[in-house]
């Protein structure tokens, strides 16, 4: 063990990917077998660092305690210098995009990383800027590598082209540059009126805003929300999010489902942080609209699921009612219920992931016309799909549809949170959290129950309805053509998700120290600022 | 001076917030670009006005209210490279938009 290599890991799933994001640049865009390669390489490399992560993670610090591995940049101590925390919640958060992030490059090679130029350069920075946005210690960094992770998430939409994923961009890129005017108001209030932009700092600042520049700080706070709000997409602020993921190539709406819980987590982790309960008279700020937005947001995307006519979209409206469930439990502030939450949140992110994916392969053909963009810069090939289909349409196997079929209904399981499988492991986490203590008295709980009870029924028939559709009622004229890659990524995916269920009572064991660990936000100040104050 | 930044403010984000409420893709991109210019502005507002003090402290024992806050200068820095390069891609998205759909309407039709 050399201890001093190990203390960079924390740094690996950042700079990895933007390394391999600037070397793809040099490459010509004909040589996608040496940037397949290296992309898939970084996204190995990012796997292990995660599951190392998350294994020292789980076993816990030095001493058996919960801790968080604080990565100072430039050796600068916080709350000067820029830091890294790796703790249990960001390490779960890691583990889960190195895991999609896999999965789409994987489906990704298939065929779509040649449907348009410089793929993987911005599959990698969409990695980094995910991956930055869970690990950094700091508000101003958030906001640089939200941004990195947008400005990516920009030209990924537009992979493939056709006027189906311009107008999605359009409307798609123009949200988030607003969003991301509200995060810097909300940045700027706070650090106006706390003068700090270290999370760590600042929560332990908190109790300490003299009262006249409280107010000021609560609406920079709120101001931030709302920018989170627009990523989580909470209603009445995510109505761009089925249009927008399902007009995105699969790989990408699968990492697209990541976008969203990244919202989600920034939310959860500066609300346990800033207004934990000790924190003066702070504490508790914005809990009753988080309740409310993402109860709304769960009925919204309950009622979506039903009224959509196309499986992408069923798909977004169950991202978003994910979304809204962790943000109603963030906001019901019931620390047991945590645990539930987290667990639910990593399963429906897996495998609404995977529905995007067996989601395309359906409607693959359909609109082949609108995919393959004319040659935009000189050494791109033109037209990747047509020489594509000349030498072979995939490996036609009798026994895909069944497979597919299998692993669709698995995914559908888990978004839907039916037993047997994680999904519901997580809800039945979240239900029995509810209820155990003083929870069982509050009205809050039942309405909690009941909601996220109708967003269950509701996708389970939405997707048994496209289930019935694409698998049962098959038009059999045009075979599935399904490529072994696509059929790898799918299947790990849905591994995973059958693993999370399987080894149910672990997982949900460490989701629940992790909720733990978040209400005891004095340790990850500590930390972080090492006893300076 | 407090009382012109914070009317120039002001003004930009009614502006921009108007215009990016407009039907045309060409508002809509002035409108980001003004409404940036203010949130630059409001950075910068929120380190405290202060002419002509330097941001960077002497070692030794100072008196901080003399020197500007470098801190804001600097995300005010981050912000204006990140919104400039993210408006010219939304420049691009605009005019691939115009050239695909024929229209510079926002929703990718007239409006009936």
């Amino acid at each position: 063990m050399t201890p001093s290599l190990l203390e960079h890991l924390t740094i690996l799933p950042i700079i990895l990917p933007l390394m391999a994001a600037a070397i793809m640049l040099l490459l010509k865009e004909q040589r996608y077998k040496t940037k397949a390669t290296l992309s898939l390489a970084v996204c190995a490399a990012i796997l292990g660092t995660a599951l190392l992560l998350l294994q020292e993670a789980s076993v816990g610090g030095s001493g058996g305690s919960d801790t968080a591995r604080v990565y100072s940049l430039g050796n600068w101590a916080a709350p000067f210098g820029i830091v890294l925390v790796a703790d249990r919640l960001s390490t779960l958060m890691l583990a889960l995009i190195a895991v999609v992030g896999a999965a789409g490059l994987i489906f990704a090679l298939a065929r779509w990383d040649r449907a348009g130029p410089r793929f993987h350069a911005l599959y990698l920075l969409l990695i980094m800027g995910v991956n930055g946005a869970v690990l950094t210690g700091d508000l101003f960094n958030l906001f640089v590598f939200f941004e990195v992770m947008l400005a990516a998430s920009y030209g990924l939409l537009l992979h493939g082209s056709g006027e189906k994923r311009v107008r999605a961009g359009l409307g798609y890129v123009a949200i988030n540059l607003t969003a991301s005017l509200f995060f810097l108001i909300g940045v700027a209030l706070v650090y106006g009126t706390v003068g700090a932009l270290n999370m760590a700092d600042l929560a332990a600042r908190v109790p300490y805003i003299a009262a006249e520049d409280r107010a000021l700080f609560e609406a920079g706070c709120a101001i931030l929300g709302i920018a989170f709000l627009i990523k989580a997409a909470a209603w009445p602020l995510g109505l761009w999010l089925p249009g927008a993921y399902s007009a995105a190539s699969a790989p990408v709406a699968a990492v697209f489902t990541l976008l969203s819980k990244v919202g989600v987590y920034v939310l959860l982790r500066l609300s346990m942080l800033m207004f934990h309960p000790d924190s003066g008279d702070s504490a508790g700020l914005g809990q009753s609209v988080l309740l409310v937005l993402g109860l709304a947001t769960v009925i919204f995307g309950g009622a979506g699921v039903i009224a959509a006519q196309r499986l992408e979209r069923v798909i977004g409206y169950a991202v978003m009612a994910s979304s809204g469930t962790v943000l109603a439990i963030v906001g019901l502030g019931q620390a047991n219920a945590l645990g539930g939450a987290l667990f639910y949140m990593t399963a429906s992110t897996l495998a609404s992931a995977a529905l995007f994916l067996i989601a395309e392969i359906l409607v693959r053909g359909e609109d082949r016309a609108a995919i393959g963009s004319d040659a935009f810069f000189d050494d791109e090939y033109t037209d990747p799909f047509e020489a594509d289909d000349v030498e072979e349409v995939g490996r036609v196997m009798p026994r895909s549809l069944a497979l597919l079929g299998a692993f669709f209904a698995l995914a559908a399981l888990v978004v839907a949170s039916m037993p047997p499988l994680a999904g519901f492991i997580g809800k039945l986490g979240i239900f029995i959290g509810l209820l155990e203590g003083e929870g069982a008295s509050l009205p809050a709980s039942w309405w909690v129950i009941g909601i996220l009870t109708f967003s269950s029924f509701a996708t389970l028939l939405a997707l048994v309805r496209f289930g019935i559709e694409g698998f049962w009622k098959r038009d059999e004229s045009h075979a599935l053509a399904v490529r072994s890659p696509e059929f790898v990524a799918i299947g790990g995916l849905i591994a995973c998700c059958v693993w999370l269920t399987i080894a149910g009572g672990a997982a949900l064991s460490y989701t629940e120290h992790t909720g733990d660990w978040l209400t005891r936000p004095g340790d990850y100040v500590a930390a972080v600022l090492k006893g300076r104050l | 001076m407090e009382i012109i930044l914070a009317i120039g403010i002001g003004i930009l984000t009614a502006s921009g917030v108007w215009l990016l409420l407009r039907p045309r893709t060409f508002q809509v991109i002035i409108g980001l670009g003004l409404l940036g210019y203010a949130v630059n502005l409001f950075i910068f507002a929120m380190g405290r006005l202060k002419a002509g003090a330097p941001p960077l402290v002497h070692p030794g024992k100072v008196d901080t209210s003399a020197y500007a806050d470098p801190v804001p200068q600097a995300l005010v820095l981050t912000a204006i490279v990140i919104s400039f390069a993210l408006t010219a891609l939304y420049l691009v998205v605009l005019l691939t938009a115009r050239g695909i759909t024929g229209t510079d309407h926002v929703d990718g039709h007239e409006a009936e």
